[in-house]
């Protein structure tokens, strides 16, 4: 589904990543880990084909999803508004969306449990409401592969055991191919199948998740110790980090 | 996942779409009372009744003219042709304005953001200091408001990208070379003879319409607008934002030259017939989306319209309000200003740019 070998990345004449080579077959899960700045970003932009890579070969098959990271639009359309913009490749350059279209969307209003969003602002919409409102956006595109910026952040614990749920589900029942990025392992724990973490620009690691994601590889990851702690009770681990309390050095 | 259940509801599709069905017929009813209203008022009062006669008598006679000649002349000759250029100047620079404030992702931009009006206006300037009129004229300011923008897109062009916010600091850089190359022209300029029509010139007016600028208005606004329209839909997707519209597919580059060149026609067409007349394509949308809401497949339209009966308005404004003309850009500065300061404060009191 993803393959890249030997890709190199710049952004505004910068080089940002060299060297990077995954591969990602179909049906599998992808969670993407790396410090601010790192280029998570830049990397998820190149996957969907905003940015052209500077050298190296990147392959994708199928039709891109893309769901960015939480924003506002700088009017007011409608949550439906906004859902019915995925449907425009399938429109070509001076199509509008007709009949078809608005069943197509509905049809994944339904499905995600959001049909009551459809006449709603998009702008006054909750965080969690409008990430699923784009994911119901990015599935209107019909994709096969669904490449998310964050899906997570700025959401509460039940928003984002939501749209993990939601993942879990397109890749089972859909045989979706997903990558998303995140700031937590826990959510690479909890449904990733594969992990890529970014140390660098120049040095990453990128495997399954079961040996990739360990706490050796964490702790080099953020520069903070981070610990696997295990709840024997649900049978689950997670990964913490150890924060220094290091106030010392603000004082300069 | 391709497929779709039966339960969706068309009857929504419809609903939806009722309310854009209502508001643009209304507004273009609204459109044709003004119209014939605008003819009948000026010097010579004419009742909407004989305007109605002297119109159809040009398609089929239905009673024997009643009227002077010179009474068919003032209609047909001095108040349709002036009718007519307001209501595309009005037309155009509102569906322009309208397509550039999504393409800038900004409710604030205005048709003169891309430099083409200062351009138009120092074309226009340059031909009145050399003592050229008429048509000589409209292709300067036509000229030199093309040329403004291509400047003004080669500045923001960087490796065969262009960034929006690049391309509107050039705008305003291209902009205030005009605007000082403009007042040098004025500097230049005799002060008893082209100082004054200079001045003129650039306040705005169509009170000298006659149908060949109506026919160039025409030529250079309708297909523009027509271009525009045909992309509404991808007009909301570029409002999200150049990178949400790659990845959903947009031929972003495409779609930015095609609002980019059309905008720039009916800007340097209108410039070039009318003089600079600030605030409408800035304003008139904000209205429109307070009626229709943002989608473009609606705005656009009811945009359009809206503007044509503003511009009508004020037009009949500056032709009747004062024995001596008012210049248009005058009126739609002080009726413009004002809406704009209360659009500013509802984007403030909103928290952010989310109008309606």
């Amino acid at each position: 589904m993803i393959e890249a070998s030997d890709l190199t990345i710049a952004r505004g004449g910068k080089t940002i990543l060299t060297n990077y080579s995954l591969r990602l077959p179909r049906g599998r899960t992808l969670a993407v880990l790396g410090a601010n700045g790192v280029g998570k970003t830049t990397l998820i932009s190149a996957l969907i084909g905003v940015i052209k890579p500077k050298s190296g070969r990147l392959q994708i098959g199928g039709r891109i999803g893309f769901v960015p990271q939480l924003f506002e639009v700088p009017f007011s359309y409608s949550a439906l508004d906004i859902a019915l913009m995925g449907r425009a490749r399938h429109l070509g350059l001076f199509g509008t969306p007709g009949r078809r279209d608005y069943e197509i969307v509905r049809h994944y209003f339904h499905a995600l449990d959001i049909e009551d969003f459809e006449p709603r602002t998009f702008n006054t919409l909750s965080g969690g409401q409008r990430q699923l409102v784009m994911i119901a956006q990015a599935l209107a595109s019909e994709c096969e592969l669904l490449v998310l910026d964050e899906p997570c952040a700025a959401l509460d614990y039940k928003n984002q055991d939501k749209v993990l749920s939601l993942l879990e589900h397109l890749r089972e029942k859909h045989d979706m191919t997903i990558v998303f990025s995140t700031h937590m392992p826990q959510h690479a724990v909890e449904i990733a199948s594969d992990v890529l973490l970014m140390t660098s620009g120049s040095s990453y690691v990128c495997g399954p998740t079961a040996t990739a994601l360990s706490a050796k590889n964490l702790t080099a990851l953020y520069d903070l110790p981070i610990e696997r702690a295990d709840f024997d009770r649900l049978s689950k681990h997670t990964y913490a980090p150890v924060f220094r309390h290091d106030r010392g050095h603000f004082d300069g | 996942m391709a497929s779709y259940s039966a339960n969706a509801r068309p009857t929504g599709w419809l609903g939806r779409k009722l309310p854009s069905v209502s508001v643009l017929p209304a507004l273009i009813g609204l459109l044709l009372l003004v119209v014939l209203y605008s003819v009948t008022i000026g010097r010579y009062g004419l009742s909407v009744g004989d305007v109605t006669y002297i119109l159809i008598d040009n398609i089929h006679p239905l009673v024997t003219p009643y009227w002077e000649p010179v009474q068919e002349v003032v209609v047909e000759q001095v108040r349709l042709p002036r009718i007519m250029a307001a209501v595309i100047v009005g037309f155009g620079l509102s569906i322009s304005g309208a397509a550039l404030q999504a393409l800038f992702r900004n409710p604030l931009v205005d048709p003169g953001i891309i430099g083409v009006t200062s351009g138009a206006g120092f074309g226009g300037t340059l031909a009145i200091l050399l003592g050229l009129q008429g048509y000589s004229l409209l292709t300067m300011a036509f000229l030199f408001g093309m040329a403004s923008v291509f400047l003004v897109k080669l500045l923001s062009t960087v490796r065969g990208r262009t960034s929006m916010l690049t391309l509107v600091l050039a705008g305003v850089v291209i902009s205030a070379f005009f605007s000082a190359a403009i007042s040098i022209a004025k500097l230049l300029a005799d002060p008893f003879q082209k100082l004054p029509a200079i001045t003129y010139w650039l306040m705005g007016s169509i009170a000298s319409s006659n149908y060949l600028d109506v026919l160039l208005l025409a030529v250079a606004v309708v297909p523009s607008t027509v271009a525009i329209y045909f992309l509404r839909f991808q007009i909301n997707i570029m409002s999200l934002g150049e990178e949400k519209a790659w990845a959903l597919g947009t031929k972003v580059v495409l779609v930015q030259w095609i609002i980019l060149v059309a905008s720039a026609l009916i800007s340097a067409g209108v410039v070039a017939t009318s003089g600079i007349i600030g605030w409408v394509g800035l304003v008139i949308p904000h209205v429109a989306r307070a009626l229709v809401g943002a989608d473009h497949q609606r705005l656009l339209p009811v945009s359009g319209v809206l503007g044509a009966i503003y511009l009508l308005m004020v037009d009949n404004l500056a032709r009747t309000v004062t024995t001596a003309e008012i210049p248009l850009g005058i009126i739609t500065a002080l009726i413009g200003v004002p809406i704009f300061a209360v659009i500013l404060r509802r984007l403030h009191a909103k928290g952010g740019w989310s109008s309606d």
